[in-house]
């Protein structure tokens, strides 16, 4: 990396200036399924003025993807643009030729998708794809070697023939997500697109590419619309902000005003799941999923799952209402006004209760898949009846650990012992005690259930070997554990495809508790889910360990969900163990700079209004 | 827990859309497909006709009635053969035994080729070498070549004709579905129940095998329009049912010579082998269509939930 980025701030044109000139003006959108289907989104406008970020967020679902392609006058297979303007700099994309809008698309209006790695070409040098968009649109840039290094430049890649000629392969996933920047940026886009682009990276790279993002934007006087469903990443991004539910816009304002006071109900429960790195909170999330198109019914969409609700919120559609200075999509956003912000309440950590002899501990575990080692020198105790949390970005070796622990991964080295006793590798070489003593809740649960089983038949499956139950009994206790993570006994019969990501990992959670065991190993398990979810789940397992006195370990890539639930961390790094300690002392005042970097690189929901960006343009 | 007491007895579960065949809610998206109903219709009229055929032939179809290729007439509609029997009787009565054949042959074929895929992929090791070598040595002769090997070596004796094709599907079969299988036993599920210490063979037969219904369907309706025709192709060679008994497979070759003379006698039998084959071929190409649909990756699942198109399809 040898070039330094440009000083970009300075580059910039007066703010109030470039605030006059309003660069996309979207409104009315309306997205279809089919010809004639439902809506999928409706009613979306907004505008953008040159050099500010909007923010598009929204729980899976909600439509924000749609909406980002159908800027670019696009509609995913299946869908199609039914209605509405996208104006950008007066032309409206939706009434272009197919031709027309070619010529548009990549020079005037640009994408940067989620996955870096998908989107470029595995087969050609870096160099290569660059100088395809500048070739495809001529005229947009005279000299395209001149550009190429320029543009990567601006997004901090170093432009040597070198790095031009490398294949995506050879990049890191910061690096790829900066090369589809470039490549976005590189005609001089006058709106640009991102569809999560940090969503795969870990915490630090992510804060790289969104300042990286943020300087290009109001340098060049780009207007971008960003869409996440990282609720902190996009308050320390964008000036104003969009939350979407159902395919509506529920929501939309000033960052530095929606965020500490959202008046809509389902900004506030999603403001409320967002786990604080800070503060040790319970988290509340949203009971109940999103409505699907097609069954959205009359009434307001999220009447069902709304605290606010009033009889006339389920008979007819609430009309967006201007207040405190943005449009807030609830007919009682001024009570909500005129409450008081409600403060999350604290958690109390109690002290490990049971003793390290009871539970698991580990000395000096080592782990591989036959070449170099993924593990060394993992060394610590999980008391019974205390959460332990293991900390680390992607790659750090936090998967393998969990799969050591529960026998999935046999070839390790080391001392594992389990309630005193010395702990085998590998399930075949386990007693059936210890196998039903340590359970394992896998990542995804969209992969972790048997789609061709029924609820009843996953829950009740692990009894059949670990008990001496009969069939009736096995399927008693199996409903009364789905009442534990809050499922009825409907849920006995369904399938698995029928049931929300929630409802899945509440499901797998409740296979992991049937047969009651000492200690469960979560591994990443709301990482797959929305945050409401996860704030359902996490709050979901903290109660369930209190209550059946388990042991647990729960890994996780984001700092801020070990806060509430855990009692001590971990952290990991390449591998090994970088810090560990009780969960106060690592996130208050950790020693070891690789932690401290990864606090401060967590983006922060920015709730006191400080770090809203920009002020917005109005 | 007081509220473990209020849970109703699992025996009675609450009323939920429980589907426990969902083969059989496949089968129905199919049959609404025109492709499929197509396929179905040609198949099972063929079958029906082959079913019904030996009680409505209107004669003997192995008595000699008149003369060698006698053009069609209202006596005989179809003409006669080169022996001078009623075509019409014997293409009635010649398709029987040829369909009971390529089924059985197509049943042992996926059980053999199933078991063997299904082992395969899941133990891995030895067991996989061991198998696929064996599947490599057997795909080295082409299929015909195959059975035709067996049955000369041995003898036309029906039951090693069926056995000789099921045993040519099977390397087949056992590709397809140890590919299949090497995706669903990398999945979470079979990595929970193996936490468990469920056994192998439970494994496979509880977890893995109710989820590759879809491949087992394809597989099945292709191996069925490959079995029909090996049949028809090693009656036509002379291995299978003996003179005089009538075989599609076997009128053919018989009567080739009379082409000229009376071309019903040859048509008819490659007609209804050709609108069978056609049939089941169809409609498995409308079950694979269908199946990618509803077979969905989990992944997938996750996507379409997402849009609720499923719900609005």
């Amino acid at each position: 990396m040898t070039s330094d980025p440009p000083p970009l701030a300075e580059t910039a044109g007066d703010s109030s200036a470039r605030c006059d000139t309003v660069r996309l003006d979207v409104q009315n959108l309306v997205v279809r399924l089919g010809d004639s289907g439902p809506d999928v989104v409706s009613e979306i406008s907004f505008a953008v003025p040159a050099g500010e970020v909007l923010g598009l967020v929204g729980e899976s679902g909600s439509g924000k993807t749609t909406v980002a392609l159908a800027l670019l006058g696009h509609a995913r297979r299946g869908l199609s643009i039914a209605g509405g303007q996208v104006r950008l700099d007066g032309l409206d994309l939706l009434r272009l030729s197919p031709g027309d809008l070619r010529e548009v698309r990549g020079a005037r209006v640009a994408y940067v998708p989620q996955d870096p790695s998908a989107a470029l070409n595995p087969t050609r040098r870096v160099g290569a794809q660059l100088t395809e968009a500048l070739r495809v649109h001529p005229g947009t840039v005279d000299d395209i070697a001149g550009r190429v290094q320029e543009v990567l430049g601006e997004v901090s890649l170093d432009a040597s023939p070198a790095m031009l000629r490398r294949y995506p392969h050879q990049l890191s996933g910061g690096q790829q997500q900066r090369v589809a920047l470039a490549m976005a940026f590189c005609c001089r886009p006058s709106l640009i697109v991102l569809d999560e682009p940090t969503t795969g990276l870990d915490v630090s790279t992510q804060r790289h590419v969104l300042d990286t993002v943020r300087s290009l934007c109001s340098s060049y006087g780009v207007a971008a619309v960003y869409v996440s469903h990282d609720l902190a990443v996009v308050g320390g991004l964008v000036a104003q902000v969009a939350v979407m539910y159902a395919g509506r816009i529920a929501e939309i304002g000033a960052t530095n005003k929606v965020f500490p006071y959202p008046l809509h109900p389902y900004t506030r429960g999603l403001l409320g799941a967002v786990p604080s790195v800070d503060r040790a909170e319970v988290l509340t999330g949203i009971e109940g999923q999103p409505p699907r198109p097609g069954r959205r019914g009359r009434g307001c969409s999220f009447a069902p799952r709304c605290g606010y609700v009033l009889e006339a919120c389920r008979s007819q559609a609430p009309e967006p209402v201007l207040i405190d200075g943005r449009a807030v999509r609830c007919v009682r956003a001024a009570d909500i006004q005129a409450a008081a912000t409600a403060r999350r309440e604290a958690v109390v950590t109690s002290p490990a209760a049971g003793t390290p002899a009871a539970g698991l501990s580990l000395r000096d575990l080592a782990a591989g898949y036959g070449g170099p080692s993924v593990l060394s020198g993992i060394q610590f105790d999980v008391p019974a009846e205390s959460c332990v949390a293991v900390v680390g970005e992607s790659g750090s070796g936090k998967t393998t650990l969990a799969r050591c622990i529960v026998g999935l991964h046999a070839s390790w080295t080391g001392d594992m012992t389990f309630q005193g006793v010395s702990l085998p590798g590998g399930v075949p070489r386990r007693s059936r005690e210890q196998l039903k003593g340590i359970q394992y809740v896998f990542q995804n649960p969209y992969t972790s259930l048997n789609p061709r089983k029924t609820v009843g038949q996953i829950v009740a499956q692990p009894l059949e070997r670990f008990t001496g139950l009969a069939f009736r009994e096995r399927v008693e206790r199996a409903a009364r554990v789905l009442q534990d993570v809050s499922l009825g006994p409907d849920f006995l019969s369904r399938y698995p495809d029928q049931l929300s990501g929630g409802e899945r990992q509440r499901v797998a959670i409740a296979r992991a508790l049937v047969v009651e065991p000492e200690l469960l190993v979560c591994d990443e398990v709301t990482s797959a889910l929305d945050v409401s979810v996860q704030a359902v789940i996490v709050e979901l397992l903290r109660r369930l360990q209190r209550e059946h006195h388990l042991g647990m370990i729960f890994i996780t890539h984001n700092l801020a969900l070990v806060r509430s639930i855990a009692q001590s961390v971990i952290v990991l790094r390449d591998g090994t163990m970088v810090e560990s300690g009780p969960v106060g002392q690592i996130l208050e005042s950790p020693k070891d700079p690789y932690t401290i970097q990864l606090l401060q690189d967590v983006p922060r929901l920015a709730t006191d209004g400080d770090r809203g960006g920009d002020e917005p343009c109005r | 827990m007081t509220a473990a007491a209020h849970v109703p007895p699992a025996a009675r579960p609450a009323p939920a859309p429980v589907r426990r065949h969902q083969w059989l809610a496949t089968l129905r998206t199919v049959v609404r497909t025109p492709r499929g109903a197509i396929g179905l219709g040609l198949a099972l009229s063929v079958t029906l006709l082959a079913a019904i055929g030996p009680a409505i032939a209107p004669r003997s179809p192995t008595a000699l009635l008149t003369v060698p290729f006698a053009k069609p007439s209202s006596q005989f509609p179809l003409g006669s053969d080169f022996l001078g029997r009623d075509v019409l009787s014997r293409v009635l009565a010649g398709g029987w035994v040829l369909l009971v054949m390529a089924v059985a042959a197509t049943a042992l074929g996926i059980i053999v080729g199933a078991a063997a895929g299904i082992s395969a992929a899941y133990l891995r090791g030895w067991t996989d070498s061991f198998i696929m070598r064996t599947v490599d040595v057997i795909l080295a002769f082409p299929q015909l070549v195959f059975a035709l090997l067996l049955v000369s070596v041995i003898g036309p004796k029906l039951w090693l004709i069926v056995l000789a094709v099921g045993l040519s599907h099977a390397p087949q079969v056992a590709r397809v579905l140890r590919s299949a299988t090497l995706e669903i036993s990398e999945r979470d599920y079979v990595k929970a129940v193996e936490l468990q210490g469920m056994r192998p063979p439970k494994v496979m037969r509880q977890e893995i095998l109710p989820n590759l219904i879809s491949p087992l369907m394809v597989e099945t309706g292709l191996r069925l329009t490959y079995s029909i025709v090996i049949m028809a192709g090693l009656a036509f060679l002379g291995f299978g049912q003996q003179p005089p008994a009538a075989n599609w497979g076997s009128m053919i070759n018989e009567n080739r010579i009379g082409l000229t003379l009376n071309p019903w006698a040859v048509i008819a039998p490659a007609l209804l082998i050709a609108l069978l084959t056609i049939g089941t071929n169809t409609f498995t190409d409308a079950v694979a269509r269908v199946t990618i649909g509803v077979d969905r990756r989990p992944e997938e699942a996750a996507l379409v939930d997402d849009l609720g198109l499923q719900e609005v399809k």
